[in-house]
């Protein structure tokens, strides 16, 4: 069995008396779809939150690429590879949406600043966006900005890609569209965390499902497994 | 490169032309009020570099200010040092409390954060006040040395604040052009997305911090010399907060040359009201024109030069 890409030990997160996340072990392989779905309030945002190093832990240990990542700063994680885009867009607002990838271009993937604009205007190109390149994020579309953020996550240029929910809210055919777009970065070899509500699009997407609920892990399989899960049935809909 | 080359250049006439004006043998006023305002340039651009750039807005101006002209008195009484000394001097002691105040920002942000600053002005007035060797709560009267390189010693800070001004505008335009302003503006856009893009922003926050209170003390160091009585009100005048602050959101936060447009603007503004109506007339002008821009023009002098042109 190859090594693990991430591997999440043991984690545990409380804020104050609130256990929000307890002693959830993860292990994502290189090259794997992999979704990670919960109830409202499950911690799957939390999870994230530590993974990505937005949060610090409180116990248990985070494994990235063979490196013990617990006590990195967020930006060392995204220099790493490890690169997250965020549920509700955070475009930088005083920037085009070319220079909004310029940011990842220079600072995470350490490209010259001149040889920054064009490969861009490529992440750009193969999204779908070029032609809102000189635009300001404020005028985009909903499902323009979602793009945008997996845009800007792609600039970073990642090994793994944690997407956190980037179809809420979205049309049928607009999630089909997203859909298509993170299916083609994992033809291109990038690992892919899916966090999503939206079952038909995990279900489809994901090789490999966990669940959590109530900040513990509740059960992990393939999507056919988890639909026949009673104990996943009972997180969503109770008794 | 050759652009810094050119701007090098042009930073070289400018103190040039300061010298050029300082042998001018003409009404010793206007070395008086262009001093103040090439001061404000000084402080304008120190405060933009965290307040426009970074988007840490700092109502603590006079902190920094009084630190380096108080840094520059301790010095002078305990060692006459000479006047290159107190302004570097001055200028290390405010980027500590700048650097100190970067530490700040990993629990503080906005109003918070402004809110801190404001207090930390208090507090170190409190200080100064209560510090018999600087001259406490009396002040402290401060004699010049004799005999400055060349003309008299008015003229001679007039030069050395052009040269302080020239420093700071041309620091300011490198930041704001190089990766680290790219970097400043990911962070004021967003931080918690600049630093999940690889913006290390607590290292840039303490880069803008320390830079802006160096700035601000290389302003304050040579203050003692150009007034010659220094005591903690002047020094810690309400004055450079809102100035520091009114000046660059005039102007334009965005660029370098937004707070040089704002403190000739209102630098020259307040030295007229002075000499000709009363020198209470400052800051109700200040406020006048800062209320004015702030529902009119938000984006200051420069917001409004580009939205005509794209019209």
């Amino acid at each position: 069995m190859p090594p693990a890409l991430l591997e999440v030990n043991r984690l545990t997160k409380r804020f104050g008396g609130f256990m929000a996340l307890h002693e959830v072990t993860i292990h994502v392989k290189a090259g794997e779809r992999f979704g990670l779905i919960g109830p409202n309030g499950s911690g799957k945002t939390t999870l994230i939150n530590c993974v990505s190093g937005s949060l610090p832990a409180d116990g248990g240990r985070i494994v990235f690429d063979g490196r013990d990542i617990t006590g990195l700063a967020a930006h060392r994680r995204t220099r790493l590879g490890l690169v997250r885009s965020f549920q509700i867009p955070k475009p930088f607002s005083s920037m085009t949406v070319l220079e909004n990838l310029d940011i990842p271009l220079e600072y995470a993937a350490h490209e010259r600043s001149d040889a920054a604009d064009a490969d861009a205007m490529e992440i750009l190109r193969a999204i779908g966006l070029e032609s809102k390149a000189h635009l300001r994020p404020a005028g985009l579309t909903q499902i323009e900005m979602r793009k945008l953020e997996l845009a800007r996550a792609m600039a970073a240029r990642p090994k793994l890609l944690i997407s956190d929910e980037a179809m809420a809210g979205l049309s049928h055919a607009e999630v089909d569209d997203i859909l298509a777009i993170l299916f083609g970065l994992s033809e291109r070899g990038i690992t892919i965390i899916m966090i999503e509500h939206i079952m038909r699009a995990v279900m489809r997407f994901s090789e490999r499902i966990v669940v959590l609920d109530a900040g513990e892990l509740i059960a992990e399989g393939t999507p056919d497994e988890i639909v026949r899960n009673p104990a996943v049935e009972k997180a969503y809909l109770g008794e | 490169m050759r652009r810094t080359g050119l701007i090098l250049l042009v930073g070289a006439a400018v103190v040039a032309a300061g010298i050029l004006l300082a042998s001018l043998r003409v009404n010793p006023y206007f070395y008086f009020a262009g001093y103040v305002i090439l001061q404000y340039i000084v402080i304008a651009t120190a405060w933009n570099i965290l307040g426009g750039y970074a988007g840490y807005v700092n109502f603590g101006t006079p902190a920094f200010f009084a630190l380096g002209a108080y840094t520059a008195v301790f010095l002078i009484q305990s060692m006459r040092a000479p006047l290159p000394v107190l302004i570097l001097a001055g200028g290390l002691v405010s980027a500590l409390l700048g650097l100190g105040i970067g530490y700040l920002t990993l629990r503080l942000r906005g109003v918070f954060f402004s809110i801190a600053t404001l207090a930390l002005s208090i507090v170190l007035q409190t200080m100064i006040v209560n510090w018999e060797f600087v001259g406490g709560s009396r002040g402290l009267s401060v004699i010049r040395p004799s005999g400055p390189p060349f003309g008299n010693y008015v003229t001679f800070l007039f030069t050395v604040m052009v040269l302080l001004a020239v420093v700071s505008v041309v620091t300011a335009r490198f930041i704001e052009r190089s990766w680290i302003g790219r970097g400043l503006a990911a962070l004021r856009d967003n931080e918690e997305a600049a630093e999940c893009m690889g913006v290390p922003t607590l290292r840039l926050k303490l880069f803008a911090t320390t830079i802006s209170g160096f700035l601000l003390g290389i302003a304050g160091a040579p203050f003692p010399y150009y007034v010659t009585f220094v005591d903690p009100n002047s020094a810690f005048s309400l004055d450079y907060a809102v100035n520091a602050l009114a000046m660059p959101m005039i102007g334009g936060t965005t660029s370098w040359v937004g707070p040089v447009i704002g403190a000739v603007l209102l630098g020259t503004a307040q030295q007229l009201a002075t000499v000709t109506i009363s020198s209470e007339m400052n800051l109700f002008i200040v406020g006048v024109v800062l209320v004015a821009f702030v529902v009119l023009a938000p984006e200051g002098i420069l917001g409004l030069v580009r939205r005509l042109r794209r019209r």
